[in-house]
């Protein structure tokens, strides 16, 4: 017997891949029905207009995660309210991929979509950090010459070590602490540099993603998104 | 104009709209454009400035000239058009509709056409008699814009650089980019502004101004701003967080000041999405927080000054009073940038 429990913990670990924060977190699922081994949920976005790929990419990883519960049965993951609902929904229950629902506009998967925006996520994530760490009272010599193991404890640094296996780079505490998404350590000359940019992805990620609790708070009337 | 504690801005207002989104002028897809349109409305706005849904569909002339030039402080607006006839079959906001309308207003307006390089040959012919009729200095470009089956294209495709070619010898020298949820191929990043970088390569004598300033896409767009002095931001869609959002805001005018510099930053409110009353009155108030003035320079009335108008007066042409002082302001700090992926 599927619980509940289950079911939103294999959610939480479906993220927006524009955002890197989980569907659960942002409000964009909105009903998790169990009968026996069968499984619907359903989702929602901010616009009827959200960009097609990211919101495919959503639904396909719902349904990869839920299928992931031991003892699923049926599964079926239902996008609501979206110019490409039928196309999304029929191509992912079809396991027929991207190409499959929008057919002759495609060139390519997902794959390195999904990998840019996991490489600016990463980056964000580390100008988060290294801001911490400098509000903290640490040199930016200190900080270039850190390992994972010196990161400051909490989400940011767990999604890091996540998104750094995620990328191939190394992720073991002795590892540098702050690389470039393409894997090279940073050092003090240049991660000043760094962070001004990484700070520049993180205001662009955190502006998109406050933009997108707002609007869909408009869309839907209510009061309050969960954070 | 506005005038406030002694200071005076000369006011363009670089991104407005007369739009017709009528029930009987939309199909289920215009029907969700406009919906979703309402809700940056009135998600963004103060309350005392929301309208109703039936007037968001369809306002009047004089709601028009009213909102921008009697109370909204405007001495010039441009008018960007957005045809999407997929979505609303006699246009959504055409360079016809827009001239017919300023045709009443002479003075007030300046009036940009489009072209959509998926019409080919055809289409440059068409384009070249609207820029004659209309005596066009600039372009509007929505790359998201559906075609038949297509859903988007490129600024770098080949008929996009012969669309380019077209403009520089019109000496259409404003090309407005506006990146949309779709483009083709559709498994790319939509509002990728790398197809941006190259046109601007290519054609060094246009100003391409990028609309929202790349949003949601700021970083990429700063990233390629810095690289290509004839690469602009237009301010609609970011201005109105100076009110919900006004530290996201401050983050966001620090930020492009700090990679772009003050002197490539065009006001807009993106009208009717928003009014440019409160936007002016706000931005003109607006200062960086005091625990962010460590990482972003401050605002001066010159910087404010550049951004309301006068870099856009630049860039169109246009005759400044004497009376607005300008003093060029706020050069780039970040130029070069080592590539962060």
């Amino acid at each position: 017997m599927i619980t509940r429990t289950q079911v939103l913990d294999a959610l939480a670990g479906v993220r927006d891949p524009e955002l890197d924060e989980p569907l659960t977190d942002l409000g964009f699922v909105t009903e998790v029905a169990i009968d026996g081994d069968a499984v619907a949920v359903r989702l929602r976005l901010p616009t009827y207009f959200c960009a097609p790929n990211f919101a495919y990419l959503m639904v396909a990883d719902t349904r990869a995660a839920v299928l992931s519960v031991p003892g699923a049965g049926a599964v079926r993951v239902e996008l609501e309210d979206h110019f490409a609902s039928s196309e999304i929904n029929g191509a992912v229950k079809a396991d027929r991929g991207f190409a499959g629902a929008f057919p002759d506009e495609t060139e390519g998967g997902l794959e390195s979509l999904r990998t840019l925006f996991e490489r600016k996520a990463f980056t964000a994530r580390q100008g988060r950090l290294c801001e911490e760490l400098l509000a903290a009272g640490h040199s930016l010599e200190e900080i270039a010459a850190m390992r994972v193991r010196d990161l400051p404890p909490g989400a940011d640094r767990d999604r890091c070590v996540q998104l750094r296996r995620t990328l191939g780079i190394g992720a073991a505490d002795g590892d540098p602490a702050f690389v470039l998404p393409k894997r090279a350590h940073v050092d003090a000359t240049h991660l000043d540099r760094y962070m001004r940019i990484a700070r520049l992805m993180r205001v662009s990620i955190e502006g998109n993603a406050g933009l997108c609790r707002a609007l869909l708070q408009t869309r839907y009337e209510f009061e309050e998104v969960a954070a | 104009m506005y005038e406030k504690d002694g200071e005076r801005y000369y006011i363009v207002d670089g991104h407005v709209h007369f739009w017709d989104a009528r029930p009987e002028n939309r199909n289920k897809y215009g029907e969700g454009f406009i919906a979703c349109f309402y809700d940056y409305h009135r998600n963004l706005s103060p309350e005392e400035y929301v309208w109703p849904k039936e007037k968001y569909d369809r306002y009047s002339e004089e709601d028009m000239i009213h909102d921008l030039f009697e109370i909204g402080y405007v001495d010039k607006a441009i008018m960007q058009p957005t045809y999407l006839k997929d979505f609303f079959p006699g246009g959504f906001n055409t360079t016809e509709q827009d001239a017919a309308m300023a045709a009443h207003h002479p003075g007030r307006f300046i009036c940009n056409g489009a072209w959509d390089p998926r019409d080919g040959e055809p289409g440059l012919k068409t384009f070249e008699a609207l820029a004659h009729e209309y005596d066009l200095q600039g372009v509007k470009l929505y790359t998201a814009e559906w075609h038949g089956a297509s859903k988007g294209w490129k600024l770098n495709d080949y008929w996009s650089y012969r669309y380019l070619e077209k403009c520089q010898e019109l000496g259409i020298t404003n090309i407005h980019v506006h990146k949309g949820p779709t483009i083709w191929p559709l498994n790319r990043d939509s509002f990728d502004v790398a197809d941006v970088d190259h046109a601007a390569t290519k054609f060094p004598e246009l100003n391409f101004i990028v609309e929202h300033v790349g949003l949601p896409r700021l970083e990429d767009f700063c990233w390629i701003a810095t690289q290509e002095p004839n690469v602009y931001g237009g301010l609609a869609v970011a201005m109105p967080f100076i009110h919900t959002r006004p530290r996201y805001f401050a983050q966001i005018i620090g930020e492009l000041c700090y990679w772009i510099g003050a002197d490539r930053i065009l006001f807009a409110s993106d009208y009717a999405i928003w009014q440019p009353r409160w936007l002016i009155e706000k931005f003109v108030d607006f200062q960086i927080p005091d625990d962010l003035a460590g990482e972003y320079a401050p605002l001066t009335p010159d910087v404010k000054r550049q951004i309301l108008g006068l870099n856009a007066a630049r860039l169109y042409g246009l005759e400044v009073p004497a009376s607005v002082a300008a003093e060029p302001a706020g050069a780039a700090v970040g130029s070069e940038p080592v590539s962060p992926a």
